[in-house]
């Protein structure tokens, strides 16, 4: 029977032909989890095994709130370190590493047709790299850790069969955008989101991770891209554990299938206060930021901030615009340093934060107050996301916002490269 | 059997509004998430909110961050049930491993307002109101063991004989 990418990697984990819309009870490869790793260690306390079940399997990356911002958040690091250190895992990656989302990738551990359980919505990026990836709350994060084992329902597909080339200044996360926009926030939930069709070498790893990142903010469980020559070197490069790329069959039952131009595509900007109220950047054009944010793991990569810097270069951030740059990890922020990206922006007035999830969830780095707007990168725009419940989020490109920064509001990116 | 009064909201409430990212990382009592419920979309709803009454939305409710401060402050405000017209996946999980009842109703939203009395009967699957029975989705077979046993811990908890 011919079956989706999803259908075959959780047949294959659960011993058995299964079909969209059935319970399945698998054991996943890898359970990630963060800053909420404290959170976990008491629901993990309360179940009462004295042992996490498969250390090898949990990867903990503590990026939400680094380095700490108070004593709270400094005894959250504490417990999980000591937890860590007594139960003996191998996988920890502390503060001064980066957004899980990129860390996860960068050390090997999203590999084809694994199964990749994560306490954090955006777990789907590493369908990119064509992992099974889906985003669990902290209980279930705790009853992995406990039992090597969670419950999943097999997700229909929806495929998104993109044709056409980008035009300039124009990239993957207005795609994205575009598509939650027309296709609504919970257009995908339960579902996989397939990313697939002649275009899809269009995009680079970097562009498949935006998009598979913010298939959450469809409702999507997973997102996928079909595997190819460069995922597979990319990953060659940094594990040595075996891995075996999954593909969908020809003839696999899809839910719907999305014919998607990207040749016809304009820079998108997604509107308070919700990722699918989104409107090309011409209708939005000119409303005023006090703040700019360029990074996060929706796009904090090499190649974000480099079309950033190509649009800064030798240039000054509006004196008005607080301009913050926020590398995705270490990783990329050494070799953002390297090609010259950090200091271009930089020199161009740009606040450098250090790799993380920075004034992304509203926690410390960079808050807005009451009135203030910002259009950011990253994937999210909920009201008072990221501090005041009076301040407005608009999310949009590196280049967007990097135009946008230069002229303290709103800018179409093809108007200023 | 429960009688309660309902919590009017629109499609697609996040995670944000029902439990804000600032309180995230703090770890709190189910009291003290339970004076935040909504905080940043209905302040009026944790002063007001009575144990046993219902929130009724419209579809993709709970959509957004996995955190489960969104379903437990909820629980801990005495939310006696969720009645939507859909629910993001992650809160659905999240809310049955926590004991939060999530129902499924198409009507609900369409026909109730705030401040309307409502009685939901779990085992018939009906909510009452106003003299009107709306139907809801039972619970998948495969989850309700989970909430039989109180939620993922005790369920867990049985499972390795604990």
């Amino acid at each position: 029977m011919a079956q989706t990418f999803s259908e075959k990697v959780l047949s294959r984990k659960a011993g058995r032909p299964v079909r969209a819309g059935e319970v399945v009870t698998v054991s996943p490869d890898y359970c990630l989890s963060h800053d909420n790793s404290a959170a976990i260690i008491g629901e993990f306390k309360k179940i009462g095994v004295p042992r996490v079940k498969a250390p090898e399997k949990i990867v903990i990356i503590l990026d939400h709130i680094v380095p700490a911002a108070d004593e709270k958040y400094a005894q959250n690091h504490k417990t999980i370190r000591e937890f860590v250190r007594e139960q003996g895992l191998p996988h920890f990656y502390d503060i001064q590493n980066g957004v899980c989302h990129q860390v996860l990738p960068e050390s090997g551990f999203a590999l084809p047709g694994l199964v990749i359980m994560g306490s954090d919505s955006h777990t789907t990026t590493y369908g990119a790299f064509g992992a099974f990836a889906a985003g669990i709350g902290r209980t279930e994060a705790a009853s992995i850790w406990a039992t090597d084992e969670i419950w999943l329902r097999v997700p229909e597909t929806l495929r998104v069969e993109f044709s056409g080339r980008f035009p300039k200044d124009v990239t993957a996360k207005d795609a994205i955008l575009k598509l939650i926009g027309d296709q609504g926030a919970d257009r995908a939930n339960y579902e996989a989101v397939e990313f697939a069709g002649p275009a899809a070498g269009e995009f680079g790893l970097s562009s498949r991770m935006t998009l598979a990142n913010m298939a959450a903010e469809m409702g999507a469980k997973n997102g996928y891209f079909e595997p190819d020559a460069l995922t597979v070197a990319w990953l060659k490069a940094r594990t040595l554990r075996e891995f075996e790329v999954v593909v969908s069959d020809p003839g696999a039952a899809y839910e719907a299938v999305l014919p998607f131009d990207l040749s016809t595509l304009e820079p998108q900007v997604a509107c308070p206060h919700t990722v699918d109220n989104v409107k090309p950047v011409g209708e939005v054009a000119g409303t005023p930021v006090q703040q700019v944010l360029i990074g996060t793991c929706t796009n904090g990569r090499v190649e974000d901030l480099a079309i950033a810097a190509r649009i800064l270069k030798g240039r000054k951030v509006h004196p008005g615009t607080r301009t913050l740059v926020l590398p995705a990890s270490r990783a990329v922020f050494l070799e953002a340093l390297r090609n010259g990206s950090i200091e271009t922006l930089s020199e161009a007035g740009c606040v450098i934060l250090n790799p993380g999830c920075g004034p992304c969830l509203g926690a410390h780095q960079g808050l807005l107050a009451a009135g203030e707007a910002v259009l950011s990168t990253s994937n999210r725009n909920f009201r008072g996301r990221m501090g005041s419940r009076d301040s407005a989020i608009y999310l949009a490109s590196p280049a967007t916002a990097a135009a946008s920064a230069l002229e303290g509001k709103i800018t179409d990116p093809r108007t200023r490269s | 059997m429960s009688t309660g009064r309902v919590w009017k909201y629109g499609d697609d409430i996040n995670t944000d509004v029902i439990f804000p990212g600032r309180y995230t990382y703090t770890l709190m009592t189910p009291e003290e998430m339970a004076k935040h419920a909504m905080e940043d979309l209905d302040p009026e709803f944790a002063k007001a909110v009575q144990p046993g009454d219902v929130i009724v939305a419209g579809k993709n409710f709970g959509c957004g961050s996995s955190r489960e401060q969104a379903a437990a402050c909820l629980r801990a405000a005495g939310v006696k049930a969720v009645v939507a017209k859909s629910f993001a996946r992650i809160y659905f999980r999240n809310a049955i491993n926590l004991g939060l009842a999530v129902l499924q109703c198409g009507e609900a939203a369409d026909v109730l307002k705030t401040g309307d009395p409502v009685e939901i009967d779990f085992a018939a699957g009906t909510i009452q109101s106003g003299g009107r029975t709306l139907r809801f989705f039972p619970l998948p077979e495969s989850v309700i063991g989970i909430v039989q046993a109180g939620g993922l811990i005790e369920s867990t908890k049985k499972k390795l004989g604990l």
